[in-house]
């Protein structure tokens, strides 16, 4: 009697707790996200096929594994009858079971090696941009036409605090992207100006520590036109969650109407009259 | 070797060594290794629950994206405090309680080896702990740079730093007098017959993790010296514009945490290894390969520290190198979970409360290890390091690893440490809702990981927020479920249940079963012999 009354409380519990979860979905702005973003470069396409194959590998160990823990849980359990058996020891299994795993990693390592020769190589690029972490911004400088610019957060702080509906966007939104041109080799140099950050755009497959006093570098070359975003990725202080990364990739021609429109912009602040010099602090204010 | 002085002139001997002060005095002034160990226990219970509550707070910013709860700059507090808590209060002196408690009863010894040090080494806990958590209430607040104290952004911190690196350094000089304690005990007072390789496996894993942290330890000191002086003192160790590498300590810091990544595991598969056969009613198959397989993860853990670093620019050669290394764990680690497996085919299983948290182990530190794989590989580590695919990979090897094996070694060792027996019930209940509400918890941070969002950060944009919530919920019924194993711990210690027979499990084999329950004030007054 008692048995049953409990067993009825336990099932609508769970019928509560399952309905609770059920009802999640209804409440979110997007579709439950599961995998890796889309990716847009060669890079991006080989990582995101390695964690497949590798994911696959690992799927079919433990399946496996755990296969037999489980036969073993049901068919060798003492309230069955079964009699335990006292082997302790076997040398040929112990070798087989370090040999096997050893091959499996060769097997993993030698695709992960091509990919990482491939991402190392930045050389030949066909525009070389500085990318600069600040607190908590990021500073680009497009080194072979001479101008630069910040790039910041553009989502309102309403729509943080709850005080006004969160856009499509949100976090991942900035008031002046990086712009880059479809199809060619972007070369990108990473540092920092105050802490450590990282500069990551999922898409492209790019993740680089942007460290003080160092330059480090990384590249890309996106396939498709478009917008991708992207974060911070290292704890660089209280904005850190509000410093996102958003790349514009252009057309060839959409691109070189943009950069000829920057150095315009430039120019035409060294030229005003309360313009010292095309300095970094006259190059933002032109762009402002 | 194991040849104590332990003359029975007969009946000078007086068997009056249960005096001990009464009250607080008692606990201040003791030096059994079994004192000690219940406050090692009880210890990191207390600051689990604060590192808990640390996390549930954070979990309930997490809830849905926008900040409601705390502030960004309280949040990083929060999440820098929670890790080196859980790190340095909760995990690693809940392995010392075990290894108090349980090595003098597992190779026959009265006590530790350095009864007077014993003492010290758990109260300068207390000290640490209240410093790591007061600093909360300085100006400028806590630690804001995460566990891993990154500089430039710790030069920044305020005084709530110098209190961690000063609880740092406390911790540290506790973890090397109780591995120098462990060491001594293990080697010179283990019972005549009971060489090294018939040891119970706890105490090799126990003997190789002190010896890790004798090792490491004082690199983390270190690390944490060249912080505090580039914050006062004007040096540059750190520090670009003074011509400092802030790479430097990154180095330094993982080649201690690394190791330290092993410390906390490796006492866990020691406990692993005793509850298993004991429950399978069959000895540990491959007890010597099991040995060296320790061993080997002890010295490959030396030399793959830099895989913690892959987003920071390394050369090829070095990413190669760190890379391949670090694959190279999953052997041994492969042949320990093979030899678990060995070990219950064949036998006869029951389903006990501790052996139920051994299987927990067993199957989600093994999902842990893949996902461990998985961040090896450094062309995936780009997409995925320092997202939350990496919290979910550490609290699988930490919360699912260490702790459910120090969850099962309680329910294992209860009997004899209170002589009552555990309600198997609330034990069965305890297990189960951890399991279901870990994995809710943290399996959907998998998703969150490869989807892109960030570790370390309080809001979120709106594409996370479903996995938030289900990982959130799931937080909150494991933070709650905790209280059914305080429970269950307060009735057999106020002896509310069935007393304990000396040996209730009847697989179970080693020496501390052939002591009475609980067990004697002094364990093995005379010697045990081993055959």
């Amino acid at each position: 009697m008692e048995r049953t009354s409990k067993g009825t409380r336990g099932r609508r519990l769970a019928a509560a707790t399952f309905a609770a979860l059920a009802a999640l979905p209804a409440v979110s702005h997007a579709a439950l996200e599961w995998n890796l973003q889309t990716p847009v470069t060669e890079i991006a396409r080989q990582q995101f096929e390695l964690h497949t194959f590798i994911f696959w590998i690992c799927m079919v160990i433990f399946v496996g594994v755990f296969g037999v823990m489980f036969y073993s849980l049901f068919r060798h359990r003492k309230s069955i009858g079964h009699q335990a058996e006292q082997f302790h020891e076997n040398t040929v299994v112990e070798v087989v079971w370090t040999v096997i795993p050893f091959l499996i990693l060769l097997f993993m390592a030698y695709p992960a090696t091509k990919t990482i020769l491939a991402m190392k190589d930045t050389s030949a690029p066909d525009l070389t941009i500085k990318v600069t972490g600040y607190q908590w911004k990021w500073g680009y400088d497009y080194l072979q036409d001479g101008f630069g610019y910040y790039s910041s957060l553009a989502t309102p702080l309403a729509q943080i605090e709850g005080r006004a509906p969160k856009g499509e966007n949100y976090l991942l939104e900035v008031d002046n992207p990086m712009v880059v041109p479809v199809g060619a080799k972007v070369r990108v140099l990473i540092t920092a100006g105050d802490v450590l950050h990282a500069w990551w755009v999922p898409a492209f497959g790019v993740k680089q520590d942007a460290i003080p006093g160092f330059v480090r570098d990384s590249w890309f070359r996106a396939e498709k036109v478009g917008t991708y975003r992207g974060q911070c990725a290292e704890l660089c202080g209280k904005e850190h969650g509000f410093m996102p990364v958003v790349v514009e990739v252009k057309s060839t021609e959409d691109y070189a109407k943009w950069a000829a429109e920057q150095k315009q912009k430039v120019a035409a602040a060294a030229a005003a009259p309360s313009g010292q010099a095309a300095g970094p602090a006259a190059m933002q204010a032109a762009l402002r | 070797m194991s040849s104590i002085p332990h003359d029975h002139a007969a009946g000078g001997h007086e068997h009056e060594h249960a005096h001990y002060p009464g009250g607080i005095m008692r606990w201040i002034t003791t030096t059994n290794h079994k004192d000690i160990g219940t406050m090692y226990l009880w210890f990191s219970f207390t600051m689990f629950l604060v590192g808990g509550v640390m996390a549930l707070t954070i979990r309930a910013e997490l809830f849905q994206p926008g900040l409601q709860v705390v502030h960004p700059e309280f949040f990083n507090q929060l999440t820098s405090l929670h890790g080196l808590i859980m790190v340095f209060g909760a995990i690693m002196p809940a392995a010392v309680g075990f290894a108090n408690w349980m090595i003098p009863m597992l190779i026959g010894a009265p006590d530790m080896a350095f009864a007077r040090m014993n003492n010290w080494s758990f109260w300068l806990l207390p000290p640490a702990g209240i410093m790591l958590v007061g600093s909360l209430f300085v100006p400028g607040g806590a630690v804001s740079a995460g566990w891993t104290l990154y500089p430039p952004l710790t030069i920044q911190n305020g005084m709530g730093m110098d209190l961690a690196i000063f609880a740092i350094h406390i911790m540290g000089a506790s973890s090397i007098m109780g591995s120098i304690n462990i060491i001594t005990t293990i080697l010179n007072l283990r019972a005549p017959g009971m060489t090294l390789m018939k040891m119970p496996l706890f105490c090799w894993t126990w003997l190789i993790t002190a010896y890790l942290l004798i090792a490491v330890m004082p690199v983390l000191a270190g690390a944490v010296t060249m912080l505090l002086t580039d914050r006062h003192f004007g040096t540059s160790f750190f520090n670009a514009a003074g011509g400092g590498d802030p790479v430097l300590f990154q180095h330094i810091f993982w080649f201690f945490g690394h190791p330290e990544v092993y410390i906390i595991i490796m006492p866990a598969f020691g406990i692993i290894s005793e509850i298993i056969p004991v429950y399978s009613r069959k000895p540990l198959f491959g007890y010597a390969s099991m040995v060296y397989a320790v061993a080997g993860i002890a010295i490959l853990s030396f030399i793959v520290w830099a895989h913690h670093m892959f987003t920071v620019g390394m050369p090829t050669a070095g990413l190669l190198f760190y890379m391949y290394a670090t694959m190279l764990i999953a052997v041994p680690t492969g042949v320990k979970v093979f030899n678990w497996l060995a070990t219950m085919w064949r036998g006869a299983i029951t389903f006990e409360t501790p052996m139920l948290f051994a299987l927990g182990f067993l199957f989600l530190f093994t999902l842990g290890g893949f996902t461990g794989l998985v961040l090896a590989i450094m062309p995936v580590d780009i997409q995925i390091h320092d997202t939350y695919y990496v919290v979910a990979h550490f609290h699988y090897v930490m919360v699912a690893g260490s702790l459910f094996a120090f969850f099962g070694g309680v329910y294992h060792w209860i009997p004899k440490w209170t002589g009552t027996m555990y309600s198997e019930k609330l034990g069965r209940i305890h297990f189960w809702l951890s399991l279901v509400f870990f994995n809710v918890a943290f399996f959907p941070q998998h998703f969150l990981g490869l989807a892109g969002m960030p570790r370390r950060i309080p809001d979120y944009a709106t594409q996370f927020t479903d996995w938030n919530m289900v990982s959130s919920i799931g937080a909150f019924g494991f933070g709650i479920s905790q209280f059914v194993f305080l429970w269950a711990v307060i009735k057999c210690i106020r002896g509310d249940g069935a007393k304990a027979p000396a040996k209730p499990w009847e697989g179970a084999t080693t020496l501390e079963w052939t002591l009475p329950s609980p067990a004697p004030y002094h364990t093995f007054e005379t010697p045990p012999v081993v055959k």
